[in-house]
């Protein structure tokens, strides 16, 4: 009798929960039943489609949804999350496989909703926490652009999530979780070009989606962490924007963010990895004003207070092997010091100081094992178009002597961080299957 | 006495500063803003400009016809060749970039070695079917003679087709097989795909050996005409179009 009523009770809780959960979900007060009315949306001028191209670069969507080789904007990327792979959707106005038959409603419904035009919950990869700080004028400009672009057939493969995270119930319950459409409200205390800049970086810009830590359940943190984390799939950090000892943000120049943000290059700092296809695809194309506007707002979130002294104090605890620091030595010899210098200088223009790099003194050193192991070029832009370019040394050095070589740069020149392990190059060399 | 510690650490300082700058100068000296440093990425595997790599898996990139190489470089960043260092490699990069590397790797004139493959190491049967095939096709099964496309010298037309002698059997063999197995695919329509599907894989293993047992002709350049037509139309060319503008 008892256990009969509390199953009772259980069950009662169940069907509230489940009803709170389909009343945040489901009733989101967008009637896309009607065509969206505003003229704006129905016969964009070229403005507008203009202004949308521009919006959409400032979101880079171009990146993820276009497969390599792919027509531009018609989806088919493989995402790789920790729960599986998600592809992303075709964005050109096919009706059968694209957005052919969405209207500017349907389309703001996505973005500031996170659900597709027949309702449907979307996957979370598309940043929607994010997307949905924008304004209903810039959704419908990236919308009549969209609309006007060729429409490609191509239909989306089916995402390969680990059931149930892939089941419009477990969707509905995560975004409970994790997700609350509301636009962007703008700091009273700030001036307008810092909330611009506040705008595209917690909006369009989706800089969170990297640059903070993610949970267990896939969940970034609030659209203003900019925290950093190991960004998953890719095996890449984003740093803390707002640790200045990780970016130097705090003191650099509002010139140099804006510089490395529109070149992929600044002075000895150069973007690398998925930043650089950030600049590429993405900042290389933004208005000096709205990059200035995005640097103002960073520069303000970089705090002084951040910085971890760590790396003396663990110096003088782990001395460095004799002999990890001789091969340490002879390897950059051999494979570093014509491009980088004896002492770690670099070449202006061309390769990067060593001595004094922040990127090489970082505590986590998995990028700094990603450009010696695959090397790399920095992107092409309008303003470095013929950047010059780093080896691979995946195929000519072991771990031990990839961190043997790390460690070195680590600690000369006056350089202090710790000593890099021959698992921490394992860890990524394994995980890229190369 | 404060001063004089002041001034030893100021001479020092200074001292360390002058060493700092000669050295980067004396860098800087051996440094030149040219292509060549621009491409040290590439020639870390490919060899010296370009001159191939001492494995027989890199292969030359000097003297190959510009539209060839840049042609490769755009297989690799959209997915139609696979090899995960060269297309983290290109994918930053723009295509004016692109077809400034390959116009410079095409531009370099290098001496050629001598065939990487001894005749002597291979079965004369083999030798013969890769010679017939290589110089004349098999017209039964509609296989055209590599000569056809790849110029009567084998040396490679400008401005897209690429010349096959002076390869490692190695990198022939690996090149056949991934046209045979989709792996390598070329601008659509991919005729090289088209030839391959018509040979069984003891044709490529002999046409690869015949042709890394042939030196080089005294003009190694690419030419810049195609050879007459043979017996066997040519299928339609998406890396090459001006091959169907042939007579």
């Amino acid at each position: 009798m008892k256990a009969q009523r509390i199953g009772l009770w259980l069950a009662g809780i169940g069907l509230l929960i489940c009803a709170a959960l389909v009343v945040d979900n489901f009733f989101d007060g967008v009637d896309v039943s009607t065509l969206a009315t505003s003229p704006a949306t129905t016969t964009p001028s070229a403005e507008i489609i203009d202004k949308g191209r521009y919006l959409i670069q400032a979101g880079n969507c171009i990146a993820c949804h276009t497969a390599r080789g792919g027509a531009i904007m018609s989806g088919g990327r493989a995402i790789e999350t920790p729960f599986g792979t998600v592809f992303s959707s075709n964005l050109t106005p096919d009706p059968a496989t694209g957005i052919g038959l969405w209207n500017a409603q349907h389309f703001w419904r996505a973005m500031h909703h996170g659900r597709s035009r027949d309702g449907r919950l979307l996957v979370p990869a598309f940043p929607y926490n994010h997307t949905t700080l924008i304004t209903r004028d810039d959704s419908d400009a990236m919308f009549a652009w969209l609309i006007h672009q060729p429409a490609v057939v191509q239909a989306r493969p089916p995402h390969t999530l680990q059931w149930p995270l892939g089941t419009q119930a477990a969707l509905a319950v995560w975004r409970s979780l994790y997700f609350k459409p509301g636009l962007f409200k703008p700091d009273a205390t700030r001036d307008a070009e810092w909330n611009r800049g506040a705008y595209l970086v917690q909006g369009l810009g989706h800089c969170a989606a990297c640059h903070s830590p993610r949970n267990a359940l896939g969940a970034s943190g609030a659209v203003n962490d900019l925290s950093g984390g190991l960004i998953p799939g890719v095996n890449w950090t984003a740093p803390s924007l707002m640790d200045n000892a990780q970016t130097g943000l705090a003191d650099a120049p509002l010139q140099d963010i804006q510089t490395l943000l529109q070149t992929g290059k600044s002075g000895h700092h150069h973007t690398s990895g998925p930043m650089a296809e950030v600049v590429q695809y993405s900042t290389q194309y933004l208005q000096p004003a709205d990059l200035q506007a995005m640097a103002v707002y960073l520069k303000s979130q970089a705090r002084l207070t951040q910085g971890k002294p760590g790396p003396t104090t663990s110096m003088a605890q782990r001395p460095v092997l004799p002999d990890v620091q001789t091969r340490g030595a002879a390897l950059y010899d051999k494979h570093c010091a014509e491009c980088h210098g004896e002492q770690g200088l670099g070449i202006a223009g061309a390769y990067p100081a060593l001595a004094g790099h922040r990127a090489v003194l970082q505590t986590d050193t998995t990028n700094l094992v990603q450009n010696v192991l695959y090397g790399g070029y920095p992107p092409a832009t309008a303003g470095n178009p013929r950047p010059f370019g780093m080896p691979p040394y995946i195929l000519t050095l072991d771990d031990k002597d990839i961190a043997a070589v790390l460690t070195h740069l680590r600690t000369q020149w006056g350089n202090r961080a710790p000593e890099v392990t021959p698992l921490e190059v394992n860890r990524i060399r394994a995980s890229q299957g190369g | 006495m404060f001063s004089i510690v002041r001034c030893l650490t100021l001479g020092l300082r200074f001292l360390t500063l002058t060493a700092f700058f000669s050295s980067a100068n004396l860098h800087a000296k051996g440094f030149e803003d040219s292509m060549a440093e621009r491409t040290r990425p590439c020639t870390a595997c490919h060899g010296d400009q370009g001159r191939a790599g001492p494995d027989g898996y890199y292969p030359r990139l000097a003297g190959k016809p510009a539209g060839y190489l840049y042609n490769q470089l755009k297989n690799f960043a959209q997915g139609r060749r696979h090899y995960g260092l060269m297309t983290r490699l290109v994918d930053p990069l723009s295509d004016a970039y692109l077809r400034e590397i390959a116009a410079y790797f095409s531009e370099l004139k290098l001496p050629y070695p001598a065939a990487t493959q001894s005749a002597t190491r291979i079965p004369p049967a083999v030798l013969q079917r890769g010679q017939q095939l290589a110089l004349y096709g098999d017209a039964a099964r509609r296989v055209p003679a590599c000569t056809q496309c790849h110029g009567d010298r084998l040396t490679g037309v400008q401005p897209q087709v690429p010349g096959l002698l002076g390869l490692p059997l190695d990198y022939l063999n690996a090149q056949l097989g991934a046209w045979q197995t989709h792996q390598r695919q070329a601008l659509a329509p991919d005729c090289m795909a088209q030839v391959v599907e018509r040979l069984n894989s003891s044709d490529l293993v002999a046409v690869a050996s015949w042709l890394s047992t042939q030196s080089l002709p005294q003009d190694t350049s690419p030419s810049t005409t195609f050879a007459a037509r043979g017996v066997v139309p040519l299928p339609v060319c998406g890396s090459a179009p001006e091959l169907k503008a042939m007579p």
